[in-house]
């Protein structure tokens, strides 16, 4: 059991979640693999960015949200009371629906991270650029952009942008990466592109993906879980999951009957 | 295949069609005209306004000519007129105003843009707008009755004492003065700061918020190294809608800034600004030259309101559209 439990980056328990009275997410209780790219699919409002924004405890912006059970993230609770969020943010990095680079250079992009997070004298300039060749690297956006590092980074093409948003998670060395509809902006070339990327992470990094492209969640993920109505409906390895749904809800959703 | 049903359903279409559309032109082509006239109107009444006082101040204009920004006589008795007092007085208590109000008024937007909970945040928001609405002869009254007694037997004898070495604070304590005109000016322009301010911060889109937030970013440094970085521009033009609010305010500096053309290093002389200038002499202008040199420092003070605020109105655009180069 213990053997088998390190593997996990995210274990959830009976996660409900409240917007004020209404219910979003019902005793949720999935396991993440590590290492892997997850995917999360379902209808639209199903609450699959409630679940992912709970992974970072960022829905905890709005003032009327109440979580209650056990999230493990690399067995930690993240909801103990000596949990520091800042510390749980470096470990579990987010990329949003829509690219969103601040309005300054890309080089200050990708170490907003080590700034914020280190004493300004431990950040030699040597640290920082090798920082920011590394996660560039990573990201396959060194080639291009090597030469640009102080254009501002809202002026590059969207796809760089929105990988962009990717490198400036990893100076933080982050276990888990979060993303939400990470290619809903882009066209299918950045698409593709982007998905590339994800699978270059994967080894190195535990990625979880929401998805409403069901052929995108085929092509990316190990794992795939379907969400429906704040319910976790069914988890399952991706190629199982669309070729055998074991629940007549998935097989429902698979063939378009939700929309 | 379907050549034989096409054309009947064309006409049978046609005709609702065009009687709809028919109707709506002509509403539409009347309102255009009509609201084309208005906004061509403020267009024109500015341009007259302008020429009008541009005629006026020809005069002056071919009687001085440049020399009339430089010189500091105004003397109606020999007919000898200079705007450097009043441009100095214009402009420091305007500047003065700006860097005690700026760091209050963006306090306030961060506060409410960002911080207050949002039970706070309307109530509070209401009563900085409700500020920036008082007539300007209340806050020239509260300056007279209230803050300049204070400033005289309070401040600035405190002031002195610490700074008096100082050029800044030398002279007797007076109450009004320069210290008075730029203290009520600050806080008549703080609300236009702070409530515009906020607006452009409410205008940064959330996903910079959450995208900091998200690296591990504290509130206060997603305030300071994301959602300042992109309010920016918009920011810059509050402050310049607030000088410019500054620098054309009349009636509440005429009221506490002592109204003497001096040009002093300290706080506690009296001064005197364009406005007030013309407020105070407008009535009793004997002579041409006289009324003319009056026109000029409008003029003056005009071209420079009109200029910032094309300035201010051009980089808060430049926000609302959002980060520059987003649009792809
Ligand atoms: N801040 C909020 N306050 C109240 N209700 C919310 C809030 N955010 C989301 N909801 C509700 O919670 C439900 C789940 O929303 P969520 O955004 O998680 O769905 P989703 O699966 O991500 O949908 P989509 O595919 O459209 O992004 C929806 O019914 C939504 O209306
Ligand atoms: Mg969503």
């Amino acid at each position: 059991m213990s053997t088998a439990a390190s593997n996990f980056s995210i274990q959830t328990r009976d996660v409900n979640l409240w917007y004020g009275d209404f219910q979003a997410l019902k005793n949720v209780s999935v396991n993440i693999n590590q290492g892997e790219v997850t995917a999360l699919i379902g209808p639209s409002g199903c609450g699959k960015t409630t679940l992912l924004r709970c992974f970072n405890r960022i829905n905890e912006r709005y003032g009327n949200v109440k979580t209650t059970g056990e999230i493990r993230i690399l067995g930690k609770n993240a909801y103990d009371p000596d949990v520091s969020l800042i510390e749980l943010r470096k470990a579990v990095g987010m990329v949003f629906q829509r690219p969103n680079p601040l309005p300054i250079s890309v080089y200050e992009n990708v170490v907003f991270g080590l700034r914020v997070h280190s004493a300004r004298s431990s950040l030699k300039k040597s640290l920082l650029d090798e920082a920011v060749e590394k996660s560039l690297q990573e990201v396959s956006l060194w080639d291009d952009l090597k030469d640009r590092l102080h254009v501002r980074a809202t002026t590059l093409q969207l796809e760089q942008q929105q990988k962009l948003c990717i490198a400036r998670l990893l100076p933080l060395k982050p276990e888990v990466i979060l993303m939400d509809e990470p290619c809903s902006a882009l066209d299918v070339e950045a698409t593709l592109a982007v998905e590339d990327l994800m699978l270059a992470l994967a080894g190195t990094y535990t990625i979880l993906i929401v998805t409403h492209n069901m052929a995108q969640a085929r092509r990316v993920s190990r794992e795939c879980a379907f969400m429906l109505l704040g319910e976790v409906v069914e988890v399952n390895r991706t190629q199982d999951l669309f070729l055998t749904p074991r629940d007549s809800r998935t097989a429902d959703y698979i063939e378009g009957r939700y929309g | 295949m379907d050549e034989a049903g096409n054309p009947g359903r064309e006409t049978h279409q046609k005709e609702p069609l065009a009687a709809f559309s028919g109707g709506g032109n002509l509403g539409d082509q009347v309102f255009r005209v009509l609201t084309a006239f208005f906004a061509a109107l403020a267009v024109l009444v500015l341009a007259a306004m302008a020429l009008q006082m541009f005629r006026a101040a020809l005069p002056s204009l071919k009687q001085f000519g440049w020399k009339f920004l430089s010189s500091t006589d105004w003397d109606p008795v020999l007919d000898s007129y200079g705007a450097l007092p009043y441009i100095f007085g214009t402009v420091a208590s305007s500047i003065l105003a700006l860097l005690v109000a700026l760091p209050v008024a963006l306090g306030t937007a961060i506060y409410l843009a960002e911080l207050a909970p949002l039970w706070v945040r309307r109530p509070l928001g209401i009563l900085v707008e409700l500020l920036a609405a008082i007539p300007s002869v209340i806050y020239g009254l509260w300056g007279i009755f209230v803050m300049s007694p204070w400033l005289r037997d309070s401040v600035q004898p405190l002031l002195q004492k610490i700074f008096g070495w100082t050029p800044f604070f030398k002279g007797v304590p007076r109450g009004f003065g320069m210290m008075a005109g730029c203290l009520v000016l600050a806080i008549m322009i703080l609300p236009t700061i702070a409530s515009v301010s906020r607006d452009v911060l409410l205008a940064v889109p959330n996903s910079i918020r959450e995208g900091a937030l998200a690296l591990g970013a504290t509130r206060w440094e997603m305030v300071r190294k994301a959602v300042l970085p992109c309010a920016k521009n918009g920011i810059l033009g509050a402050v310049i809608l607030g000088l410019g609010r500054a620098l054309g305010e009349t009636m509440a500096v005429t009221m506490v800034i002592g109204n003497r053309p001096d040009i002093s290093w300290s706080l506690f002389s009296p001064g005197h600004s364009l406005a007030s200038v013309i407020a105070n002499e407008y009535a009793e202008a004997s002579g041409d030259l006289y009324l003319s040199a009056l026109t000029e420092l409008g003029l003056i003070l005009f071209g420079v309101t009109l200029l910032l605020n094309i300035l201010a109105r051009v980089l808060i655009w430049r926000v609302a559209r959002g980060p520059a180069g987003a649009r792809n």
